[in-house]
């Protein structure tokens, strides 16, 4: 049984009714996702910004309602009715991680916060979750009686993974969990969290830009363009031998140290319209591949055999 | 309140030809924006002074020149770029009238002459419908457009040296794709120099001739691009390009550099990288060490790495 399911899964953002007209069409954040995460799997979702992977985030830790499709965690429907049921399975990580500590209170009562709502634990034995969680990533006890400020990108960063872990959860989702820290500091917190999704048998939702962190992590990875998913393989073959040329325009672009400095995208194209989405596949206005066919029909999502999967009417032979 | 002095950067030296693109290679809190910023007396005053050195710009010193003379310099021969193009532009003047600002400030032209220049500088960085977008408001251009509008208040007077401070780090990578190759073309066509300063070595690689290291205030490690990479003297600059993860290479396990960046109300005594270091020897945390040149590199170590 897959950890996490996703069935079609759609978010449409409600556009403001004019006075007198009705309202226009809402803009699609999300659209018809469908996808699974096996248990122990790290998963990297990369795009660029306003692909929606934000949004989707959001959907899954049950921030945001999905306008259609279904989310399934452990075999079940994910069910606003209950936060606390589904707090004990997915916890979130957040991109900031002091704005994301509530400044007026101690780690201390920040740490405590999801045992007692999700566990309703009692004094005693939260104090000894707490110090056994962070020993588990590596923070000092006496951390515990400071405010969030007084703490560094990293060390706050860490918090926000000790405070996802004190939860139980079995998913963590991880929205751009090291693009804030510095290049050495973000080794560290990558092999941490390496370590202990190892110790505590954690599934990773793993959240970035950044093609060579998330290849350096991930198990699988989905990429996503314009709210829908255009490739997902495995971590080591999709930026090697991508299948969709927007997959192979983001591994171009990515910057290594030995390759020649090229524009690989002649003139300034930018995203699609969301609020005027094009009729066919979304990328068609960037694709050098593209035909008539693309402008008009939307591809689907298909199987590429070796656990590959590519949504695009003209593959880039593998 | 006591009052403490915090020696941010230390005894920096850099120059720069013109064509030339050097690269600052830092971690945060490594005084390479402290660097960039002093060159034209930005350095906020109070509470930071600078208390000694030189910046010349074709011979004549910038340092402790007059507040008319840098005035005169800022943007018109020196320009910057910096991170966060939300801050640098103003969200009450349209893009146009900001560009036209930028370049009414330093050449008595009309304000039609200004708008048409604008247009065309605003065409040079490869904002799409120029001729539309120069009435837009800062807050309905993306990220990416935002950067090029920057970029091109930076281009606005053609200076003869752009400081651009992490102007790719809030990007997406094809975004930065394109202003990377749009600053390639204009320091080869118009013989701009570039001081780039950034944290991304890939980056680096693909833009610079030459890179500096810092480290705690300080060049730790200074050299052609690519023999720097290849071979790193100083052990910082080694562990860092470790670090980084590449693409291409597979799920793996990264290196990390124990420990974190000293605070610079606390550098260590000697070598500030030293408690972080392998392959220190107690003389590390004695004295002063210089940085040490040979040809066309430097570095600042007792126990540099064996080039192999």
């Amino acid at each position: 049984m897959p950890a996490l399911n996703v069935d079609h899964l759609s978010k449409t953002v409600a556009q403001k009714k004019p006075l007198l007209r009705s309202a226009p069409p809402g803009v699609r954040a999300v659209q018809l996702m469908s996808f699974a995460v096996e248990k122990g799997e790290t998963l990297g979702i990369v795009g660029e910004s306003g692909c929606g992977k934000s949004t989707l985030a959001r959907m899954l830790v049950g921030l945001l309602e999905p306008s259609a499709g279904h989310i399934e965690i452990a075999g079940r429907a994910l069910n606003t009715a209950d936060p606390a049921a589904f707090g004990r399975l997915i916890q979130y990580v957040f991109q900031d991680p002091i704005s994301s500590l509530n400044p007026r209170k101690t780690i201390r009562q920040i740490m405590g916060a999801p045992l007692r709502h999700l566990y309703r634990m009692p004094a005693a034995e939260r104090q000894t979750r707490i110090a056994e969680i962070f020993a588990s990533v590596n923070l000092r006890d006496d951390f515990l009686d400071r405010y969030p400020h007084e703490f560094s990108g990293g060390q706050a960063h860490r918090i926000g993974i000790a405070r996802a872990l004190a939860a139980s959860p079995e998913i963590i989702v991880l929205d751009e969990p090291v693009s804030a820290l510095d290049v050495s500091v973000q080794a560290q917190v990558l092999n941490q969290l390496a370590d202990l999704k190892r110790q505590f048998g954690l599934t990773y939702l793993f959240i970035t830009h950044d093609l060579a962190v998330v290849e350096a992590v991930s198990d699988r990875i989905m990429v996503l363009y314009f709210g829908s998913v255009v490739e997902m393989g495995r971590a080591e073959q999709i930026f090697a031998r991508p299948r969709h040329p927007y997959t192979r325009l983001l591994a171009e672009s990515a910057p290594v140290v030995g390759r020649a400095l090229k524009a690989p995208e002649q003139k300034g194209s930018e995203l699609p319209d969301p609020l005027n989405p094009p009729p066919g596949c979304a990328f068609a206005g960037r694709c050098p591949l593209a035909t008539d066919l693309c402008r008009r029909e939307i591809p689907e999502l298909r199987s590429m055999g070796d656990d590959q999967l590519a949504a695009c009417h003209h593959l880039i032979p593998g | 309140m006591g009052t403490r002095v915090y020696r941010a950067v230390g005894g920096v030296s850099l120059s720069v030809r013109p064509g030339e693109c050097l690269g600052v290679i830092g971690e945060s809190g490594s005084g390479k924006s402290v660097t960039a910023l002093s060159v034209m007396g930005l350095v906020a005053s109070p509470p930071g002074v600078i208390t000694g050195g030189a910046v010349r710009f074709e011979g004549e010193d910038l340092i402790g020149a007059p507040y008319e003379t840098l005035r005169r310099r800022r943007g018109d021969r020196v320009a910057y770029i910096f991170q966060d193009p939300l801050a640098t532009l103003h969200p009450l003047y349209r893009i146009g009238d900001q560009l036209a600002e930028a370049i009414r400030a330093h050449h008595s032209i009309s304000a039609g002459e200004a708008r048409e220049r604008a247009i065309r500088l605003l065409n040079d960085v490869r904002i799409p419908n120029a001729g539309a977008r120069i009435d837009d408001y800062p807050h309905k251009l993306s990220g990416g457009m935002r950067q090029r509008v920057s970029i091109a208040m930076a281009l606005a007077n053609e200076p003869d040296v752009i400081i651009a401070d992490e102007p790719t780090t809030a990007l997406d990578v094809t975004v930065q794709a394109q202003i990377l190759a749009l600053l390639d073309d204009l320091r080869r066509d118009r013989g701009l120099a570039i001081i780039f300063i950034t944290h991304d070595f890939g980056v680096v690689a693909q833009l610079c001739d030459r890179i500096a290291v810092m480290y705690a205030g300080r060049i730790v490690e200074e050299g052609p691009t690519a023999a720097v990479l290849e071979a790193p003297a100083h052990p910082y600059t080694r562990r860092l390009i470790d670090c980084v993860p590449e693409l291409g290479q597979g799920k793996r396990r990264l290196e990390a550099i124990p420990g974190l960046p000293p605070m610079v109300d606390a550098l260590p005594e000697g070598c500030a990288f030293a408690p972080r270091c392998t392959k220190a020897v107690p003389d590390c945390a004695r004295g002063d060490i210089a940085l040490e040149r040979t040809g066309t590199r430097a570095v600042r170590c007792l126990m540099p790495e064996e080039s192999a």
